[in-house]
């Protein structure tokens, strides 16, 4: 238990154990830390970032979402207006068509009047001659009284 | 157990037995052969350790050795950033050495203390001393290193005018010039022999009680050798963090210029 030449032997060992850690042990073991700790903060300003913009997108998604739906609703709007529109036209060109038709149907029940008129006049003409030549049979001459026949078929062509 | 197989010289006998080391040579030239052997034993162990989590150091995902080695590192760097705040490459690397080399020797502590010696006794090595920090030449080998790298940054960086300055004028003025020069070496002078003696006196203090555990019937030596033991992890443990961390601090000191 004294000092001896142990000593000397012991801080030659303890110099090179400390040399050696100081050369071979301690500055990659500090480096490899210092890396990591590099990675780890990039890693995180990553994230960082990336939240960041995925905020951003998820705002951007919102208003294109908003614009959109304006777009839509007026859209839908101008159709209904457009719509109304032709809606409005064909009412407008079904009415005509019918006047149309109708009127042609008056022509033609006006024609078809005319025509039957006519028939039954020619007719009650005939009618009333016949009866008239029964009548007269001996003194009518037919050729001495046309004057009064025409005459009584213009009257009746009047009426 | 213990005492009948050294029956010869009774108890005293085989406390002195357990505390006298391997030696050859005479006067100032012996040479603890133990602690020679165990304490560059722990120092390779150490150095083999480190340096293959140093090899495999990589900045991604480590693995369990290097997570170890690196919590340790880690450690070590964060009470050296903390006390010293120059720029040095040695101090860390410094402190990391001797806390791990001190720890690996006082654990040595916690090895059963017939369990070496025994074997050794096989061989016929007839003393064993397996704690190389239970010899005062292992703790002043380290404090009086750490001493003269004291006295080698205080010269570096204060000049050796500014060292002497230093030495001579503080702290009461250069009227008291000879009262600051004996209170400044008594101050220096403190550092190593403090530092080697509280290590020392402790892994000595803690080995003796080993011992005398030793002397007990078995039947009652776990039930003191173990709560010991276990308590004497802490002291290891805090004995190699304290003398760190004061080389630390002493060579911050010596850094620091007025």
């Amino acid at each position: 238990m004294s000092i001896t030449a142990t000593l000397i032997g012991q801080m030659i060992t303890f110099a090179l154990l400390v040399w050696f850690t100081m050369k071979y042990v301690w500055p990659p073991l500090t480096q490899a830390l210092e890396e990591r700790k590099k990675k780890i903060a990039d890693g995180l300003a990553a994230a960082e970032k990336g939240k960041h913009e995925m905020e951003l997108a998820e705002k951007k998604a919102k208003s294109a979402l908003k614009d959109a739906k304006e777009q839509a609703s007026e859209i839908v709007g101008l159709a209904q207006k457009r719509a109304n529109e032709l809606a409005e036209e064909r009412k407008e060109a079904a009415k005509q068509e019918g006047e149309r038709i109708i009127g042609a149907a008056k022509a033609e029940i006006e024609r078809e009047v005319q025509q039957a008129k006519e028939q039954l006049r020619k007719q009650v003409a005939v009618l009333a001659i016949s009866a008239a030549e029964q009548i007269l049979k001996k003194e009518v001459d037919e050729n001495k009284h046309k004057d009064i026949i025409n005459n009584l078929d213009k009257q009746l062509g009047q009426a | 157990m213990a005492s009948e197989a050294h029956g010869s010289g009774g108890a005293t006998g085989y406390i002195v037995h357990h505390l006298t080391p391997l030696k050859i040579g005479e006067g100032f030239w012996t040479f603890n052969l133990d602690t020679f052997f165990f304490s560059a034993f722990l120092g390779f162990l150490f150095i083999y350790i480190f340096k293959k989590a140093a090899d495999k150091a990589v900045s991604g995902v480590p693995g369990p050795l290097q997570n170890f080695v690196e919590m340790i590192v880690e450690f070590v760097d964060t009470q050296v950033k903390d006390s010293f705040h120059g720029r040095s490459g040695l101090i860390a690397p410094l402190a990391l050495t001797i806390f791990c080399w001190v720890f690996l020797m006082n654990t040595m502590d916690l090895l059963p203390v017939d369990l070496l010696p025994a074997i050794a006794g096989i061989f016929g090595i007839e003393y064993l001393r397996v704690v190389p920090s239970t010899d005062l030449n292992g703790t002043f080998a380290m404090s009086i290193s750490v001493f003269f790298l004291i006295l080698f940054y205080s010269i570096k960086v204060k000049g050796p005018i500014g060292f002497a300055k230093e030495m001579l004028l503080t702290p009461f003025g250069p009227w008291m010039l000879p009262f600051n020069l004996l209170l400044k070496l008594v101050e220096e002078l403190a550092k190593p022999i403090s530092l080697g003696l509280r290590l020392f006196g402790n892994m000595y203090a803690g080995e003796l009680i080993f011992i005398l555990i030793a002397l007990l019937p078995w039947w009652v030596q776990p039930a003191l050798s173990f709560p010991w033991a276990v308590f004497h992890i802490l002291i290891i443990t805090l004995q190699a963090f304290i003398f760190m961390v004061l080389t630390i601090v002493y060579l911050s000191l010596a850094h620091e210029d007025h």
